[in-house]
């Protein structure tokens, strides 16, 4: 019996059927793990290493190696501030300063109502809109104190939960209508393209 | 003045706001590249992408066509795509996955048929979420519309597209740490040789590497022609480019502009680009390529956008991202945070560049905050030369991949550009900059 | 085209021009040239990584001199290297001064200090002068990553030595890297702590104090440590060891780099079993594993008392004189040495008089099958292009002859085609895996050797499986059957008819044995069975096998026994019968540990045991090792040699042998066997004794000499036949469909009782078993095999219980309960028990399942 819910088993094993060899998917397994629980529990590594064909101690290390994954629980918004190069010129850190103060956690902490866990983030790529905010990996556009007081007002307020849905969930587009890389058809077709190629080869080397 | 009268190639979409949809792509010529492509034989396709004389868009600026003519010879197994944009202040890729999903999504489908491989990965970004989640309906939207699958339009040529998320960790934007990623691993780089992907790439079968912005050229270059792209620019330089602005500047963003044409002077004040810096304060430094990059001196605002240009100069264009830093900027806190990134970002294989770069953050850190001692400045330099030998460029270095000679790019600046600034904050014991 | 001819390619180092092999290693080149590169995270038993950069040299190419890893980078025509200028100094010690940044200055109180490749480096090269002021990193310090590990990650460098190690080496990643940057660290998952049977590599190859071993931990300083090498008795694959003790105490054991045998490893039963030579000291009580035997001790008033030898001697052979022949005998032997065993061959036949001798416990295959297979090394193993098991669990049994082949199928693409009654840790690997149940062993075998043959009816194996081991192992040229015990539950005849027709059918074929116990083939070699004698000679007689013997003590027909070594109740399979057959026995023991046993024994003699005497060892490959004494004996035990001589002198004879050098002289001057060169001290490769070393006296025993082992008994092997459905673990239904047809299969005719429920019993081996060794070190304590049955997840559905369930396991001679647990491995319509599992109360639950007097056991499962 799996432990992840069916829903999630259902996308893990699209998953596994898109890559040749199975411990490819384990990046994106490991966001579905994050995805049911919040963050990546015992129980969810030791699923993602029986799906993988890996171990316990082997999925635990792999994911320690990225900063999106949490080991431990954090909130159901993980706040993400950058003060990187760009955010630092445009008071990146005089915002991460606030949101400690305003979340009342510090930076790798989490607030006390457990809503919020704050981070001190590296460049995220939104330099233009600076200091870069993200929420849950949305950017959120709040370059001030204010803005950002009224962005977490927001939040608590369930206003923007469209936008941004609770943390680990990251693709919430399924991939659909697309082929699955494993199956005899597809495999089929990319013989045949293969097939061609191999021909054209071998008469350019005549 | 800058020269701005370029097509644009890669952001001709920047003002629809429905710019990812398949039906704003289709409007506006969206997939007659591939169709075009589909009509030559993979050969030509790449001698179109040859005589473009595409530079690659991820930093290392190696040709594309060169790099493909160079594997024809041996059948390439997978097609990689480098989206993992990461270099701070670099955004490039991060306007081009959200903003031209389709675009790119063109592009790979034309490389992988010039190519002659079925499966493609697309690695993005973790924290793209929309990213993530538009390049996936670009792959679904291009699905049903034939675009992507079995028997592209009617052809025998069938092709897979994955997207796979990264997760946060900027090495593996460095191809062989992406491939390890690809792999489900923790992103190691491998050594080069023999893992040079070409080679021994995903899987240990030759395996092509290229960057987002790379591919997103390619629909433009098949549909107007190779010459046409090479008609741009100059030199090694042809074509546009994509470059990410920053820092102090009016109009941060990103901007199209031909190479070699323009120079940083042009991108960071023409009006219709950066527009200047705010408050007409005077550039006390430019960081040219990314914070790989060694930093310029407002002496060098005049050196064109071209990647021989600014390599003679001692830099390099890099990742496209252009940071100004104006006279009111500490010098040793920007260096002191680009070597705080590098220290975060170590994969930590290498003992100079895991040991290196946080003693050099902490010595920094000293420096910048109070605690810093006189022989701290030599001191970090000769850490930096441990890592890099004789901090030459381009560097030589003790490491496995180019993470570790790029620590030493922004403090070896700092303190050649401004020794000064670092004597003032050990003798003010810390900074004084407001 | 035949062989590669492979020519040398040379090289410049520092000026000086030298060969090299080509796709050497630079460092291994340099090295052999003289030329020592530091190094740190290489290892030449493991792929290079070269992510220490401690090895960093000038290396001329068409960029000019760059500074590359000499681990990392090949040799090539005309390659010129500096290893010597200011460049190639500066960034070595750039590399230590980072290593050293954030490495604690607690040599002192570090175990690896005085022995420490970082230390060292450091002593020769560091600046005296730390440029650091910043805190170092902070870890708690040595926390327990497995039951015998610890580590203490402040002091890592991250070369990767163990985490490579654990998945490259040994396959079992249970510590990886964690975290990124300079916080990476090496890392268990909390719920799977680092218990891996070879977990006491990677403090053997950690180059700094991080990994350190729970039993060395604090015990003595590097400098303090005397050492000699010698060969490791825990098993049968003869590991070249380094022993080391400290005030005559033994404190460690490391693997040495045997090329031939063990490639630097061990396994951790080979490695912490030393406790079990100094024991307990105040554990006197001669019924536990944990006491040595030094005095003699004799019974009197029905309790052994200490006793001199005189008088012990004189007791004993009072006890042994009988009125003919065939009423003593002796059993056991393979805990001994070859000289030992020699000496008691010498004594039984010479002075007993008697051929009831035996060195197994009737859990082996037979001495003279096993004498006339054409040997295979383990090197040739490694070597053949196809190897085929019909064994146990080698991880279990023979873990480094499972390391090294894992090594050369997993990394060198050899075919393994397994025939397999347990879930075994190869089968992952196997290019076929045929499953086999109890009793069907041979019939599989001869469906194999048939020309287009299928696989039987009733088997669990598959024609299709049969076909392709049959296409992989062809006419058997270069292939190697490694050949063992799987299931000691199950009749020996199976296996033994099995190897026979495989021996006749492939004549070019090699095979190893996989037999487990330390020295058996010494002792066989010497000729501690029934029907051999010294230097593989043999000789029919109407000498009894150890289950004889008990049978004929247990009726009367034999009066007494001398027990050479080992625990006799504690190694049988029916420790019912043993215990009977020894309570009406005059029963003489010759030991140096305690043992249940010795509840029978009336005269106790006490020998010297591993690491305490010296002699040699065969090995599973026929391969003639040294065995050096460490340490001193406590009390008077003697060696084997002696003993037996004295015993004879009591007998008014003489063995000839006046000492272990004197009886190794022998042993080569009167059968060829190469014992004296080896204890004079040669390499630590041995000398091979088979047909492979010319010039060697010594050769497999002609098969057509000798009409083969003829099956003991053909019982039941009627009832094993029936009509079930192929199985295949492809899906659920067939794999239904094959559990309830093997339940078929096996419903008893005989018994009359068909039980929904009923499989067959699997008793297979565990490392952690309940012998004596590992019960005498408490380094084992928590890793005893657990009372569990394995059962394939289709079996288990189909009996209704499931993983972690309690079940009860029921055969006609006994019950126990178990825990079950799943494993896709499991053959299917089987139930697998390790020999060694005892319940909460400390009761051995395994033996007595089995039906002794029954071709296979058969059980009934049910939820307890
Ligand atoms: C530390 C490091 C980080 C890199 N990050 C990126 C990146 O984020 N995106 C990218 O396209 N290339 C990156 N590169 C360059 C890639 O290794 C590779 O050269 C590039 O993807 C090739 O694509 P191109 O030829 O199209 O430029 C990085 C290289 C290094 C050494
Ligand atoms: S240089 Fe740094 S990032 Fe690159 S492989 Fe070495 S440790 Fe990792
Ligand atoms: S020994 Fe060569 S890099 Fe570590």
């Amino acid at each position: 019996m799996s432990y992840f819910n069916a829903d999630i088993q259902k996308r893990a094993a699209q998953l596994l059927s898109l890559y040749p060899r199975r411990r490819s998917a384990m990046l994106p397994l490991l966001h579905l793990a994050q995805e049911q629980d919040g963050y990546l529990s015992e129980a969810g590594i030791e699923e993602v290493a029986t799906m993988t064909g890996t171990t316990p101690a082997d999925v635990r290390g792999t994911a320690a190696f990225y900063d999106m994954f949490h080991l431990e629980p954090v909130g159901q918004y993980v706040v993400g501030v950058c003060t990187n190069i760009a955010c630092l010129i445009a008071g990146g850190e005089e915002l991460l300063e606030h949101a400690s103060k305003k979340l009342g956690c510090a930076v790798g902490g989490t607030s006390s109502d457990g809503m919020f866990t704050l981070e001190e983030t590296e460049c995220l790529a939104d330099c233009n809109i600076a200091p870069c905010v993200q929420v849950n990996h949305r950017y959120v556009r709040t370059t001030t104190p204010d803005s950002f007081d009224a962005m977490i007002g927001e939040i608590r307020e369930g206003k923007r939960t469209d936008e941004i849905p609770p943390h680990g969930t990251l693709i919430r587009v399924r991939r659909d209508g697309g082929l699955r890389t494993n199956e005899p058809e597809v495999v089929e077709a990319r013989a045949t393209t293969l097939k061609a190629r191999d021909a054209r080869v071998a008469k350019e080397q005549k | 003045m800058a020269v701005l009268t370029a097509p644009k190639i890669v952001s001709s979409r920047r003002d629809f706001d429905d710019s990812y949809t398949l039906k704003r792509y289709l409007a506006t010529g969206g997939y007659e590249g591939l169709k075009k492509a589909l009509t030559l034989n993979p050969e030509k396709v790449c001698a179109e992408v040859d005589a473009a004389s595409l530079l690659g868009r991820g930093g290392a600026g190696f040709p594309a066509g060169r790099k493909w003519s160079m594997l024809r010879r041996a059948p390439l197994s997978y097609l990689v795509v480098n989206g993992d944009e990461s270099e701070p202040a670099t955004f490039k890729d991060h306007y081009l996955v959200e903003r031209d999903p389709h675009q790119l999504v063109e592009g790979v489908i034309i490389a992988a048929y010039a190519l002659q491989v079925t499966q493609a990965f697309i690695f993005l970004r973790g924290e793209f979420a929309l990213g993530l989640e538009r390049v996936q309906s670009a792959v679904n939207e291009a699905y049903k519309h034939g675009a992507l699958g079995e028997n592209i339009f009617g052809s025998t040529f069938s092709l897979d597209i994955v997207v796979h998320p990264g997760a946060g960790a900027y090495i593996c934007g460095e191809e062989t740490s992406l491939l390890e990623a690809l792999e489900g691993k923790r992103g190691f780089p491998r050594i080069k040789p023999p893992f040079f992907p070409a080679v021994n790439g995903l899987y240990g079968e030759p395996t092509v590497v290229n960057n987002v912005e790379t591919m997103s050229n390619l629909p433009w270059i098949i549909s107007n022609g190779g010459a046409a792209f090479a008609a741009l620019g100059e030199g090694r330089s042809t074509g546009t480019r994509l470059f990410a602005l920053a820092g102090n500047v009016v109009n941060p963003g990103v901007y199209e502009i031909e190479m070699v044409k323009n120079t940083f002077r042009d991108l960071i004040f023409d009006p219709a680009l950066g527009g200047g810096v705010p408050g007409n304060k005077k550039v006390k430094a430019i960081i040219p390529g990314g914070v790989s990059a060694p930093w310029f001196g407002p002496d060098l605002l005049d050196v064109p956008l071209g990647a021989d240009e600014v390599a003679g100069k001692g830099s390099m264009l890099g990742s496209g991202s252009v940071v100004v830093l104006d006279e009111d900027q500490c010098m040793v806190r920007a260096a002191w945070r680009i070597t705080k990134f590098f220290s975060r970002e170590s994969c930590g294989q290498c003992t100079p560049c895991r040991e290196g770069s946080g003693w050099i953050e902490r010595v920094m850190y000293r420096l910048e905050h109070g605690g810093g001692r006189m022989e701290d400045i030599d001191l970090v330099l000769d850490l930096c030369d441990n890592i890099s030998p004789g901090l030459t460029w381009p560097p030589q270095q003790t490491t496995i991949c180019v993470l570790g000679p790029s620590i030493p790019s922004a403090v070896h600046s700092a303190i050649s550009m401004f020794r000064q600034e670092f004597i003032e904050h050990v003798e003010n014991g810390g900074c004084t900059h407001v | 085209m035949s062989e590669i001819t492979r020519t040398a390619v040379s090289i410049t180092i520092d000026g000086r021009t030298i060969e090299a092999e080509p796709g050497e290693l630079l460092i291994a080149a340099a090295e052999r040239a003289g030329t020592y590169v530091p190094r740190f995270c290489y290892h030449p038993r493991m792929e290079p990584v070269g992510v220490c950069r401690m090895c960093l040299v000038e290396v001329d190419g068409p960029r000019g001199a760059t500074l590359q890893p000499a681990c990392y980078l090949k040799v090539n025509d005309g390659m010129t290297v500096t290893t010597d200028s200011p460049k190639v100094k500066k960034a070595q010690d750039g590399v230590l001064e980072f290593l050293l940044a954030n490495h604690p200055l607690d040599c002192p109180v570090c175990d690896k200090g005085g022995e420490c490749p970082l230390q060292d480096q450091t002593l020769a090269h560091g600046s005296g002068e730390t440029r650091f002021i910043e805190e170092k990193r902070h870890f708690a310090k040595p926390i327990p990553i497995g039951e015998n590990v610890l580590l203490d990650r402040e002091r890592c460098i991250q070369c990767s030595r163990c985490t490579r190690f654990a998945s490259e080496v040994a396959g079992d990643t249970q510590i990886a890297f964690s975290g990124r940057g300079d916080m990476i660290e090496v890392a268990p998952d909390p719920a799977h702590p680092f218990d891996s049977v070879f977990s006491g590599n990677t403090v053997q190859i950690c180059p700094v104090g991080a990994l350190t071993a729970k039993p060395y931990r604090f015990t003595a300083r590097p400098w303090d440590l005397d050492q000699v090498e010698s060969t490791c008795t825990n098993c049968a694959v003869g590991c070249q060891v380094a022993v080391q003790s400290s005030s005559n105490r033994l404190t460690r054991v490391l693997g040495l780099d045997s090329e031939a045998i063990n490639h630097g490893w061990m396994c951790d039963k080979g490695r912490f079993a030393i406790e079990a030579v100094d024991a307990n000291p105040e554990s006197v009580d001669p019924l536990s594993p944990k006491t040595r035997i030094t005095q003699p001790l004799v019974r009197v008033n029905g309790k052994l008392e200490v006793s001199t030898w005189n008088e012990a001697l004189a007791r004993a052979a009072s006890l042994l004189s009988v009125a003919a022949p065939e009423q003593v005998g002796i059993i056991g032997g393979a805990a001994l040495t070859n000289e030992g065993a020699f000496a008691w061959e010498r004594f039984g036949r010479g002075v007993l008089g008697t051929d009831n001798i035996d060195a197994q416990y009737g859990d082996g295959l037979d001495g003279l099958l096993l004498q006339s297979l054409p040997a295979a090394t383990i090197e040739e193993a490694t070597k053949a292009p196809v190897v085929v098991t019909l064994t146990g669990d080698l991880r279990e049994e023979l873990p480094i002859l499972f390391l090294r082949l894992r090594e050369t199928i997993v990394h060198r693409g050899q075919k393994l085609v397994e025939f397999t009654s347990v879930a075994s840790g190869l089968s992952d690997h196997a290019t076929v895996s045929i499953p086999v149940r109890p009793g069907e062993v041979s019939s599989i075998v001869s469906a194999l050797v048939a020309k287009e043959g299928v696989a039987p009816a009733s088997s669990a194996a598959s024609s299709e499986s049969l076909n392709v081991a049959r296409e992989l192992i062809g006419l058997g040229e270069g292939v190697v059957f490694v050949i063992g015990r799987a299931n000691v539950a199950e009749d020996s005849t199976f296996i033994e008819n099995s190897i026979q027709t495989l021996r006749d059918a492939y004549p070019k074929a090699k095979f190893l044995s996989a037999l487990r116990r330390s020295n058996v083939h010494g002792a066989l070699d010497m000729g501690l069975a029934p029907h051999l004698r010294p230097g593989r000679s043999f000789q029919f007689s109407a000498g009894r096998s150890t289950t004889e013997q008990l049978d004929a003590l247990a009726s009367g027909k034999q009066k007494a026994v001398l027990l050479a070594g080992g625990c006799l109740i504690g190694n049988v399979i029916d420790q019912k019968l043993a215990k009977s057959a020894l309570k009406k026995a005059d029963v003489v023991a010759v030991t140096g540990h305690g043992g249940a046993t010795l509840e029978f024994a009336d005269v106790v003699l006490p020998a010297l045991v591993a690491n305490e005497r010296t002699g040699t060892f065969t090995n599973i490959e026929g391969r003639v090792l040294g065995l050096q004494a460490k340490v001193v004996a406590a009390g008077t035990a003697w060696n084997d040699v002696a003993i037996a001589s004295e015993l004879a002198e009591q007998f008014g004879q003489s063995l000839g042998l006046n000492s272990v050098d004197h009886a190794a002289q022998t042993i080569e001057a009167t059968t060829g066997y190469p014992t004296w060169k080896v204890l004079s001290g040669q390499s630590i490769e041995g000398l091979l004794v088979n047909a492979a070393n010319e010039g060697s006296a010594i050769r497999p025993l002609d098969p057509a000499a000798f009409p083969g082992v003829q099956p003991a008994s053909n019982v039941g092997l009627g009832t094993l036949t029936g009509s079930i459905a192929t199985p295949s673990i492809e899906t659920v239904s067939t794999v239904e469909k094959a559990v309830e047809g093997d339940i078929a299969a096996v419903n008893p005719a005989k018994s009359g009782v068909a039980k929904a429920n009923e499989i067959r019993l699997v008793v297979s081996r565990a490392l952690y078993d309940d012998g004596m060794a590992v019960q005498a070190s408490s380094a084992f304590d928590n890793l005893r095999t657990r009372a569990s049955i394995t059962l394939h997840p289709a079996t288990a559905k189909k009996l209704g219980v499931s993983q972690g369930d309690s079940v009860k396991v029921t055969s006609k001679s006994g019950q126990g309960v178990f825990e079950v647990l799943e494993n896709l491995h499991a053959v299917i319509g089987t139930c697998q028990v390790a020999l060694g599992a005892r319940n909460a109360k400390n009761v051995d639950v395994v033996r007595p399942l089995v039906q002794v007097t029954e071709p296979v056991t058969r059980v009934e499962v049910v939820k307890a």
